[in-house]
């Protein structure tokens, strides 16, 4: 657990309401996430969590909400078109004066938010070393012309140390020249989050970071999670299945379910909360 | 470092010792000879093939306007190039035409390319923002539209409509007695060129998107401006291509540009490897000399003593190579280099990239 | 002004119907296999040759059924031969092999055929004149929308109300689930291809009734033609592609009374990116989005 400084949200997500159609996928969420904490998002399979992410990173755009990232919006939208009919979640008119804000996945990982997915999503022809590379291409001064020509030899070295150097953190500098879908699927979670680290993020959203690993690896994990947000400044905010993990490293947590949030409070107050137990924790064996 | 050092060194020789041995060939032979014809044709389509590659087999867009663009760097090298003194002939049915300057060869063939890479980024626009398949069909509409425009009569003061397009500069008379030094030069710097794009920190980001658009979204690509700088430039070394095409051939006519051509192309590349520039050169010299050369004898009717080797005909060559070619596309689906380069073939593949 | 474009109109509507009975081949195998069959353009141009070929030696009311057959078989067999072997791989491979097809088809064509344009025979009763209003056609622009309103209707019964129909949809929304649900998916993509090729093989009954020079690449066009047409209307969708098809048809020679005839091709095409940028699912097509 780490000291968080509180009341100093880098992510604030305020009444997220996202529908496919006729589906409420996700119903008024509004949520914060501080510097230095790391946050979790729980809820039972299907309850919108990675439908939020989605929204944050800009995949998705949301009916309607606001997304605020260091205070600044990234997200505003509200019901348009058909939509306004449709609509069936709260508060659809509370932003309708405001211009919706849209912005591509990639603007959003350019302002300093990395996400990793929950079905690994590595490039496949490329090595270990390849992948934390590219990770480092948007944050280039070169363009297409300097860089053929080679006038960026000083900056392709300096990207190259820099990708050397997150494997060795994450502890991958000795499988750095195999293919990345080669390695073992604990070390590709791993890689997944050097490459993420490589866009020099200061929010990390991982999307269950500790799908598929056995209880020791989770362990690992665990710390390793713990370790990067120290040693890059970073703030987390993860979704997680595995509860030990998610009580062990979380600072606080955010409860989903159908859509809704349901509780949100420290890692204590959500063992103990009897509405968490009912809908997630009692039904699921975890 | 060293080793890389000593790799390229070699690297450099091996392709100084190629020019070398096709120029000493075209001093013996002739520059009539089969084998030039193959050394010039087979160049010209290495270059638009390794340009099809950067976009199909490295940036994973599948797209077929290749003959497209090739159509506007020839048309736009051979109007630029055509001699003030024979415009009136050229464009008899047009009043000498509206272009009424002659360009250098050199300065064309660069124009050509600048051409071809602007109608790519026009086009791009709207067509990559469209998936897979579709960009397919897009592509290959926008390059029949650009053959449709290229003959109507109304631009045929530029176009020369329908007629042939001759009397431009051509290899024969650029540099007579080394056309195939010409061409390997010209050839050879575009594809060092799309070679050092390649391996460049845009070339990883091509590769980001061909293995995964989402993951290469999220790691602060933007897959439009990619993209589109792909298909810029891919274009422009088509352009370039099809200016050379027009050099070798010696006249011009927007109908032979067809989509045919296209497939053809992707055909080289698919049987060189996608994703392998030596393998679509490879490819290109092996198809050309197949078509053109050592095939040939499938096409012409043949007796020996009383009996008549059935199946030879006009056109047999061109089954039997659609056959083969069939063969690789089923049974060989990595073609001869798979996404391998010739030069990496002695080290493992984990020698790529690593600097430690 | 009617009396001047009817005979364009009514030019458009058979052609239209023509590339109707294409794109019917086009849409359902785009629907199931999501593969753009590259290769449907030069089963249609072996379907003009075969009726060439044929006549010469068959009287006509024999080779008219022959001729579907042979078609017919063409088409199964390429998706044996070429498609079925790539079924897990990357789609990407699989248009390629299409693409490898269509070369070598209208290579071997050449080669049979030695590059000369064939005359098409005259099929009576379709090519006789007759008189509307103030036009004069061939019976062929009336048969050719009646006969496609017919079996894209017997199409559409057939894929809503048998098994095989049934069959056909489930492939085409999931192409695994199916499979473990049992469905033989070897035996609906051969019937899918089935079905295509005797469309196609009808289709240039009509069609060369018109155009009566047969070459190894004169399914070319009409064959991009007939896609883009299922792409308007939805790729996957019969009647979307029978609709889509017929305003191709009339807008193109609508285009031609214009006296823009050189940009009569380029029109669909246009047609075809704007459509794809505005509704890319087309005029009756389902909409779709990507998981993350």
């Amino acid at each position: 657990m780490s000291e968080a400084k509180a009341n100093v949200p880098v992510l604030r997500l305020e009444n997220i309401t996202m529908q496919f159609g006729g589906v409420v996928a996700i119903n008024n969420l509004s949520l914060e996430v501080n510097q230095g904490e790391i946050v979790a998002l729980i809820g039972p399979n299907g309850a919108g969590k990675t439908t939020a992410f989605n929204c944050v990173t800009g995949v998705y755009e949301p009916t309607n909400g606001i997304v605020e990232f260091h205070g600044k919006p990234i997200v505003v939208n509200h019901p348009q078109g058909k939509m306004i009919k449709q609509y069936g979640g709260i508060n659809g008119d509370l932003y309708k004066d405001r211009k919706p804000v849209v912005h591509t996945p990639d603007r959003i990982t350019h302002m300093g938010i990395a996400r990793t997915f929950q079905n690994i999503r590595l490039f496949k022809s490329q090595t270990a070393f390849e992948n934390v590379l590219i990770g480092t291409h948007l944050r280039r001064t070169s363009n297409f012309l300097t860089a053929t020509l080679r006038l960026n030899m000083k900056e392709e070295k300096a990207m190259r140390e820099k990708a050397m150097n997150l494997l060795e953190i994450v502890g991958l500098a000795d499988v750095a020249n195999e293919l990345a879908t080669s390695l073992p699927y604990g070390k590709q979670r791993r890689l997944e989050i050097a490459r993420a680290l490589a866009t020099d993020p200061t929010l990390l959203l991982l999307d269950e970071p500790a799908a598929g690993m056995n209880p020791q690896e989770t362990d690992e994990l665990g710390e390793f999670i713990v370790d990067i947000k120290n040693k890059f400044n970073l703030t987390v905010f993860m979704i997680e299945h595995h509860m030990n993990l998610v009580m062990d490293i979380s600072d606080r947590i955010y409860v989903l379910d159908f859509g809704k949030q349901i509780a949100e409070g420290t890692p204590e107050e959500i063992q103990k909360n009897p509405v968490v137990i009912a809908a997630y924790l009692g039904v699921d064996e975890e | 470092m060293k080793k890389g050092n000593k790799r390229l060194i070699i690297s450099l020789v091996i392709v100084a010792l190629l020019y070398a041995g096709g120029c000493l060939i075209e001093q013996t032979a002739g520059t009539k000879s089969m084998v030039v014809t193959v050394l010039q044709k087979g160049a010209v389509y290495a270059l638009i093939a390794v340009s099809m590659n950067l976009l199909n087999g490295f940036t994973g867009l599948f797209s077929l306007g290749q003959a497209g663009f090739m159509l506007v760097g020839a048309y736009s090298y051979a109007i630029l190039t055509i001699p003030m003194a024979k415009r009136a002939a050229v464009y008899q049915y047009y009043n000498g035409g509206w272009v009424q300057f002659t360009v250098g060869f050199l300065p064309a063939l660069l124009v050509a390319g600048v051409i071809a890479a602007l109608f790519a980024a026009l086009i791009g626009m709207p067509v990559l923002r469209l998936k897979g398949d579709y960009l397919a069909i897009a592509t290959l509409g926008f390059a029949e539209i650009i053959r449709a425009i290229v003959q109507w009569d109304t631009i045929g003061p530029l176009t020369n409509g329908s007629n042939l397009l001759k009397t431009y500069p051509t290899l024969k008379n650029i540099m007579p007695g080394n056309t195939v030094l010409f061409t390997f030069i010209v050839v050879g710097v575009c594809i060092g060129l799309i070679l050092l794009l390649i391996n460049s920190t845009y070339g990883r980001a091509f590769k980001a998107i061909r293995d995964d658009e989402v993951a290469a979204e999220a790691m602060g690509i933007n897959l439009f401006h990619h993209k589109q700088m792909a298909f810029v430039i891919s274009s422009f070394f088509a352009g370039i291509g099809g200016a050379l095409l027009a050099m070798y051939q010696g006249s011009l006519q927007a109908n032979s540009f067809k989509s045919s051509m296209t497939y053809e192309i992707l055909l080289i590349v698919v049987i060189g490897g996608m994703g392998s520039v030596s393998g679509s050169i490879l490819a290109s010299f092996l198809f050309i000399a197949c078509s053109e050369w050592w095939l040939r004898f499938l096409d012409a009717e043949t007796v020996l003593g009383n009996f008549k080797v059935p199946l030879l005909a006009p056109g047999f060559r061109m089954v039997v190579f659609s056959v083969v070619i069939m063969v690789v596309v089923l049974f060989f689906r990595k073609g001869i280099m798979g996404d391998r380069e010739l030069w990496e073939l002695g080290s493992r593949r984990a020698a790529k990239g690593g600097r430690k | 002004m009617f009396d001047t474009l009817l005979p364009y109109l009514l030019a458009g509507i058979s052609v239209g119907g023509q590339y109707a009975l294409i794109a019917v081949g086009y849409t359902l195998v785009y629907g199931i296999l999501r593969l753009i069959n590259f290769a449907h353009g030069d089963i249609f141009t072996a379907a003009g040759f075969f009726m060439v070929y044929l006549v010469a030696s068959v009287p006509l009311p024999l080779a008219i059924p022959l001729v579907i057959i042979l078609t017919v078989v063409l088409g199964f067999a390429v998706e044996r031969v070429a498609y079925k072997p790539l079924r897990s791989s990357p789609r990407m491979s699989i248009m390629i092999s299409a693409i490898g097809v269509s070369y070598l088809l209208q290579n071997l064509m050449w080669y049979i055929t030695g590059g000369l344009a064939k005359q098409y025979p005259v099929l009576p009763g379709l090519s006789q004149t007759i008189q509307i209003g103030s036009a004069t056609t061939k019976l062929v622009t009336i048969v050719t929308p009646v006969l496609t309103i017919a079996l894209v209707v017997a199409l559409v019964m057939l894929i809503n109300h048998t098994k095989i129909g049934m069959a056909m949809r489930a492939v085409s929304v999931d192409f695994e689930t199916s499979q473990l649900m049992g469905i033989k998916i070897n035996n609906v993509i051969s019937v899918t291809f089935i079905i295509g090729s005797a469309m196609a093989a009808i289709g240039s009954l009509l069609y060369f009734t018109n155009y009566t020079a047969v070459t190894p690449t004169v399914g070319a066009m009409p064959g991009l033609k007939a896609f883009v047409a299922a792409v308007f209307g939805g790729i996957g969708s019969i009647p979307g592609a029978m609709i889509g098809a017929l305003i191709i048809g009339i807008c193109e020679n609508l285009i031609k009374a214009a006296g823009w005839t050189a940009f009569s091709d380029a029109f669909t095409f246009a047609l075809l990116i704007v459509v794809l940028l505005f509704r890319p699912t087309g005029l009756f097509g389902e909409k779709t989005t990507d998981k993350v």
